[in-house]
């Protein structure tokens, strides 16, 4: 579904993401994972559009993506959240979703009807599934972080993507509410029939839900492959997990 | 806000109150109330794009002047009937704010406030000094009015029902899609971006909204006063009417309206006292900021949010 070929990203001859190498299948739970400053954000960036690669190609079903705006890659079915919740803080819970919605259906011009007519039941819809039903008139600003987050997802679910990034989904979030969001991303998962990709340190998360996933290091794919590969790999043992070989 | 019934009836009270409100009341304060609704008007339509878009549009009178001025000029120098006069000004505002976005909507923040104001003190400086065309720094007087509004409760009736025509049309469009997805850029132009929003496409349309109903209040401002002169379009003024948003509230949709009447009545009232006016402004202005940083409007409804809480 999503092919990342030999994608590079420099910042002032700072290689943050050498020749990344990734392919996501539809229905797969893909993690990312490395160390601190391994590049991954900057690999979402690249794949969302909001950072221009400068050499390698980004496939998204066949069709290459590289360098599209946003937008364009938000209407292809490409959905994302933030590391850092990103959110919109003076409009209510109900009115973060429904912006994504309107956005998704081109809406954003209709200058004279009501707001609160458009895509309430799909509104409701959303923030149903994700939990937030009876925080709709909350203002997000007011919000706990763990449900910043959560509405961070029912944004980006929004957009009725195929494909949601989700850029450390439970960073910051006590183990309960951990273990409750990803219940969540594995729920929307199967009823949505999503494609996920996400990255994250808590490494329990990360076995715990993936099917496949790709190691980074200093902005390198090092490997790419089921669990009980990156489990028994030597290389990431050394890079990553901390174990060192005599 | 004029959801709940208990805003609904104060809001009709009011409308009831402005319309008679030339039956009690003597001429002079008739003509302060046109002023009120005309700056009031312009106030709001500066906080589409300043409380609603978060775009910081230091110099907006300029819209404003330019309207007035295309109406004194088509009424003064044409034949053509009076309705293009009115129907110039906020066309000439709206063109104006457009071309003008097209050239500041690329920076952001500060940056976009600081070429609206060079770019605006340009458009005063032509307007100041083109004397043959629009009569350089004495502007422009005794401008003929339409008869049936060239009294002062005429012109006080026409301020009123275009006012309300506008507020009503700027509410719709706050309450809208578009403005939703505006206060969206407001609060995070990157990720409306990340939703698919097109962010400059959405600023370049308000600006230009707000650039009409700017134009709209300096037609109204011909009507009220029948002149028109270069200070319309002097960068003071913008500040002036930013104090209103501010004063008022801009973050509640009739806060800039309170605001406009507020700065208007204490100017009334101190410059019959003393000409420094603009000290008073000031320490006005520091007060505010320190103890009402929402506004008058904005604490009043931040009160009366706290009270219902507490009931519940």
């Amino acid at each position: 579904m999503l092919e990342v070929i030999g994608v590079s990203k420099s910042f002032d001859g700072f290689m943050a993401v050498s020749r990344a190498q990734l392919d996501v299948k539809k229905g797969e739970i893909v993690a990312v994972i490395g160390p601190n400053g391994a590049g991954k954000t900057t690999l979402f960036n690249l794949i969302t559009g909001l950072l221009k690669p400068d050499s390698g190609k980004i496939l998204y079903k066949g069709e290459d993506i590289t360098g599209l705006d946003p937008y364009e890659i938000f209407r292809k079915g490409i959905s994302r959240s933030f590391q850092i919740v990103n959110l919109f803080m003076r409009l209510t819970v109900f009115e973060n979703v429904q912006l994504s919605i309107l956005s998704r259906e081109k809406r954003t011009w209709s200058f004279f009807k009501g707001a609160s007519h458009f895509f309430r039941d799909e509104t409701d819809h959303v923030l149903e599934q994700v939990g937030l039903k009876e925080k709709k008139y909350t203002l997000a600003g007011f919000l706990s972080h763990g449900e910043q987050k959560i509405l961070e997802i029912a944004i980006a679910l929004g957009g009725k993507p195929e494909l949601m990034i989700l850029d450390e989904p439970t960073a910051g979030m006590s183990p309960e509410e951990t273990f409750r969001c990803m219940e969540l991303i594995r729920k929307l998962r199967e009823e949505l029939d999503l494609t996920i990709l996400f990255c994250e340190h808590d490494m329990d998360v990360v076995f715990g839900y993936a099917n496949r996933i790709m190691v980074m290091v200093r902005g390198e794919t090092v490997i790419q492959g089921t669990c009980d590969e990156i489990r028994c790999d030597r290389l990431v043992q050394e890079a990553y997990l901390g174990v060192t070989h005599e | 806000m004029v959801k709940n019934g208990q805003g609904r009836r104060i809001l009709y009270a009011i409308l009831i109150l402005l319309f008679l409100f030339p039956f009690f009341a003597p001429r002079f304060y008739v003509y302060l109330m046109s002023l009120v609704l005309l700056y009031g008007l312009l106030a709001t339509s500066l906080n589409l794009v300043l409380g609603y878009g978060g775009m910081f549009q230091f110099h907006h009178c300029v819209f404003y002047g330019v309207g007035a001025y295309a109406t004194a000029l088509i009424l003064t120098k044409t034949q053509l009937h009076p309705i293009f006069a009115f129907l110039a000004a906020p066309l000439s505002g709206a063109m104006l704010s457009l071309i003008m976005g097209i050239i500041c909507v690329r920076l952001s923040r500060l940056y976009f406030g600081m070429l609206q104001i060079s770019l605006g003190s340009l458009v005063w400086a032509i307007v100041y000094r083109w004397y043959s065309f629009t009569g350089g720094d004495d502007g422009i007087h005794g401008i003929p009015v339409p008869e049936i509004i060239g009294s002062t409760n005429g012109a006080y009736y026409f301020t009123l029902i275009i006012t309300g025509i506008s507020m009503f049309l700027l509410y719709l469009i706050v309450n809208s899609p578009f403005g939703k997805t505006l206060q969206g850029i407001r609060d995070n132009a990157l990720r409306s971006e990340m939703i698919g929003v097109n962010v400059k496409l959405h600023q370049l349309a308000a600006l230009t909204i707000a650039g009409f109903f700017a134009g709209v209040a300096g037609m109204l401002f011909v009507v009220v006063d029948t002149t028109v002169f270069p200070e319309m379009l002097f960068w003071t003024l913008s500040l002036e009417v930013l104090i209103m948003c501010l004063v008022g509230g801009w973050f509640s949709f009739l806060g800039p309206m309170l605001g406009a009447a507020v700065i208007l009545t204490l100017r009334t009232i101190v410059s019959t006292y003393t000409v420094y006016w603009a000290l008073v402004l000031g320490i006005t202005m520091t007060l505010v900021i320190f103890f009402l940083p929402n506004g008058i409007l904005g604490f009043l409804e931040e009160r009366l949010m706290r009270g219902k809480k507490a009931d519940a």
